[in-house]
């Protein structure tokens, strides 16, 4: 192995790089290999494509852990126009119907596949009756009828998920071709096209060796982001976030610093669940129709009804959008009426009512599987605190604020749709930057504004709710894409704009102030010359809760709080040049901390340029607190500019391609 | 925490490079220690960063020796309960203890085919290049929902 502070190179060249290992690029993995083989007879060589991954790709992503129900399935009954209805309606009428509705069509493709792999989900008899997803009953794609815990969702017995969906990547793509722990830092610019994509440089937390890779398309699929505020539980309990914490903004940054064009980062996620544990609450509202009330047994949804007339024409969707949603329960617990609580005696009661002795059993099972097979953090509040749901109800609880873009969030990277369905090709607003595309497709379904760059999954923005199966078929549509786009630059050479020299000793810059200053002083962790990265996050979490709507303002922020904040960011980004690292473990976080930080300050200008609020319960600017449909029912993309470190904002105009007036009453 | 390593049942995967948890950990924590340096027990693996732990069991559920437990966050969690899973091939069994000595345990199924038994492209078609630019995927499973086209006010 080579010295620590010295690393070996090592430099590789591909037709295809997947960067990440989640849904998403285990869906491009396992699509690509059909298009790839038809390729290579056009192309005269076979595609040379790699998955690189910072995790092991069977416990890698969001669904690492496991999953109790399938989010997005459309089923034969519903159209993808209801499905691109929903998403915008819960992100308060700013998505892409293009590519909300894209999605719709090609999701259950995925889901079938799942069932056929060995994924276990459950199953309804005629009588209505409730099976687990191992009774042999008809698979979905013969007419089976899932049990749905929602409009959208099917329950799964999920705990093997992503282990499943994983296996049929590695084999579609072959063990050869997938790079585990080497954790991808900077994208490459092209050296005669800037607005180009590269390659890539990363490095091993296995064994000291830095990865250059050069690519004509490149798929970045590397997660959402957790832990730019500070989260509710600050010692053990940090890593109990609700998103999976080693998920670091590394999509949205790594696309920006090359120059790729976001949009929506002022949209977060602030999901309420169970308190402290963050476990589920779907189930418990959906299946178990379980109510949630403050203090006092009170309703809030029924209570503060009226609050939602404050959002026209939102808050008068059948559904009201999960912000506002959250809207209702803030009012209580500002009003100090909480504990807010999750009302499980009554609603496992009314259903022994109706159930028989058998179903009653399993039920308690499906109660307990739900946590079980995604969140056994909440088991361990429950058994810790001695919650039997049926005799103890829980405490629910806003976490802190979550970046991402296939939950119920929709930031990430501009992304291009589908051609067929009516997406404008014209823009209509002023200020987009002249070298960005003007309409809503450019040729490549999930490419980027940086040419050679794709995304899925949390990366592709302006389009939530895609959830594990949705990241799966868009990964499989950009895998696709790219085929497409290697036949299409299939005499184009990828060369670096930097020399690899100067690459490695930025990417070592961690490494090399630790090894310069190390013996400074006597105490490792307190030393003037560096920062730790663990302190260095506390700064970037601290001033994100304190300024910029955490949950220390109760999601509020304004004009003044934001420029306080983005002075003290500018010193924390000239701090992070001092960042160390002792080990290879201290490199890894060092650089996922580089990427926090880019995508904090992205979240920031983007709320500030937006002069409204315009996702109440998610967050307030309390000096334009309301929503301004006539102004500001606009996408607000940006562009970073790396060489200068500062950020663009622009407006670019939203369109339906369904009718929306079906949502309102 | 975050996971702990039992001193009396981890045997450091026998000396392998890496251990089975060290293979699996989605955030890089299950460390081996090799030498006892920084244990105080030579070649047992260790959580070095349980503050960022987010229980999700990947490594007690892989742990050959079934070495791993969990002892919720300390910090929010009282002390007393465990949940501890055995992972089989086609099922998960979980054994349940409250702080107050109440037990429960449950078995659920994880999986309905053989492990690595898929064979990714088995009885698929082959893609079709004249169709790399339309919608669908190189093979379809019934599950392609074309849509209402009056739904698209654009078109």
């Amino acid at each position: 192995m080579a010295e620590f502070g010295n690393p070996d190179v090592v430099q590789e060249e591909c037709d295809v790089l997947m960067i990440g290992g989640g849904m998403a690029n285990c869906g491009a993995a396992y699509e690509i290999g059909p298009w790839a083989d038809k390729a290579e007879a056009e192309l005269g060589r076979p595609l040379n494509i790699k998955l690189v991954d910072k995790a092991a790709l069977p416990r890698s992503g969001a669904v690492a852990q496991g999953l109790s129900a399938i989010n997005t399935y459309i089923g034969s009954e519903q159209d993808p126009a209801d499905y691109a209805r929903m998403v915008s309606n819960d992100l308060m009428g700013i998505t892409r119907d293009d590519l909300a509705y894209d999605l719709g069509r090609h999701v259950d493709e995925s889901v079938h596949l799942f069932e056929e792999w060995g994924l276990p989900i459950w199953k309804m008899d005629e009588h209505g009756e409730r099976f687990d997803g191992a009774q042999g009953m008809a698979t979905l794609a013969d007419g089976g009828k899932p049990v749905r815990s929602g409009k959208w969702q099917i329950m799964i017995n999920g705990e093997s998920y992503k282990w499943i969906v994983a296996e049929a990547a590695q084999k579609a793509l072959g063990a050869e071709n997938i790079r585990e722990r080497v954790f991808m830092v900077k994208l490459i610019n092209d050296k005669n096209d800037k607005s180009r994509v590269a390659g890539a440089i990363g490095f091993s937390v296995r064994e000291h060796t830095i990865y250059v890779y050069k690519a004509k398309a490149i798929l970045l699929a590397a997660g959402g982001c957790v832990n730019i505020f500070r989260p509710r539980s600050v010692g053990e309990g940090t890593g109990r976030a609700w998103y999976p914490v080693w998920n670091a903004g590394s999509t949205y940054s790594m696309a920006a610093e090359a120059g790729a064009e976001l949009t929506l980062m002022e949209n977060r996620f602030v999901p309420t669940r169970f308190k402290d544990g963050y476990g589920p609450v779907g189930a418990w509202f959906l299946l178990f129709k379980a109510k949630a009330t403050n203090a006092f047994g009170e309703g809030y949804m029924v209570k503060n009804k009226h609050m939602l007339d404050d959002y026209p024409p939102y808050g008068a969707a059948a559904v009201p959008a999960s912000c506002l949603r959250n809207h209702l329960m803030l009012k209580e617990m500002k009003d100090g009426l909480g504990p807010i609580w999750m009302d499980t005696v009554t609603a496992l009661a009314d259903l022994r009512e109706v159930l028989s002795p058998r179903e009653v059993k399993h039920l308690e099972a499906e109660a307990w599987e739900d946590f079980l097979d995604m969140c056994v953090g909440q088991c361990g509040i429950w058994v810790g605190e001695n919650i039997e749901p049926e005799k103890k109800n829980s405490e629910l609880m806003p976490t802190e604020p979550y970046l991402l873009g296939s939950h119920s969030g929709c930031c990430g990277i501009w992304a291009s749709g589908p051609d067929d369905i009516g997406a404008p090709t014209e823009e209509t607003e002023a200020g987009v930057p002249d070298h960005l595309p003007s309409g809503w497709n450019w040729g490549y379904r999930g490419m980027t504004t940086l040419n050679g760059l794709f995304t899925a999954g949390d990366g592709v923005g302006a389009a939530g709710h895609k959830f594990s199966s949705g990241s799966h078929a868009e990964g499989r549509m950009a895998a696709k894409s790219m085929v497409q786009y290697v036949l299409d630059n299939k005499d184009w050479t990828p060369e670096l704009d930097t020399d690899v020299d100067d690459l490695v000793m930025e990417i070592l810059k961690p490494v090399m102030n630790y090894m310069e200053h190390k013996d400074y002083s006597t105490a490792l962790d307190v030393n003037p010359n560096y920062i730790t990265p663990k302190m260095l996050q506390f700064r970037l979490q601290k001033i994100m809760d304190e300024y910029v709507a955490g949950v220390a303002t109760y999601y509020t922020t304004n004009a003044e709080m934001m420029r306080v904040a983005g002075e003290k960011i500018d010193m924390l980004k000239e701090d992070a040049e001092k960042m160390r690292a002792k080990d290879l473990h201290e490199w890894l976080r060092a650089w996922e901390n580089y990427h926090r930080i880019l995508t904090a300050e992205a979240h920031l200008k983007h709320i500030e340029f937006r002069q409204e609020s315009r996702y109440p319960g998610f967050y307030y600017r309390a000096d334009k607190n309301f929503v301004d449909e006539e102004n500001w029912h606009c996408f607000v993309n940006s562009i970073y500019d790396k060489e200068s470190g500062k950020w663009t904002c622009f407006k670019r105009a939203h369109v339906d391609l369904v009718d929306k007036s079906k949502l309102f009453k | 925490m975050p996971t702990f390593v039992r001193t009396d049942k981890c045997d450091g995967c026998k000396g392998a490079d890496k251990t089975a948890c060290m293979y699996i950990c989605p955030h890089d924590l299950m460390k081996l220690d090799m030498d006892g340096s920084e244990t105080g027990h030579p070649m047992k693996s260790f959580n070095q960063e349980p503050e960022q732990c987010w229980e999700c069991y990947s490594c007690v559920k892989i742990c050959p020796q079934q070495a791993i437990e969990v002892r919720h966050y300390a910090d929010v969690v009282p002390l007393g309960g465990s949940v501890q899973p055995i992972r089989g091939t086609d099922s998960i069994i979980w054994s349940i203890k409250f702080r107050n000595g109440t037990l429960k345990r449950f078995k659920f199924p994880i999986r309905t085919t053989p492990e690595g038994s898929i064979d990714p492209y088995g009885g698929k078609p082959e893609a079709d290049m004249a169709k790399i630019k339309d919608v669908g995927f190189f093979v379809q499973h019934n599950g392609y929902r074309a849509g209402d086209p009056s739904e698209l006010i654009r078109k």
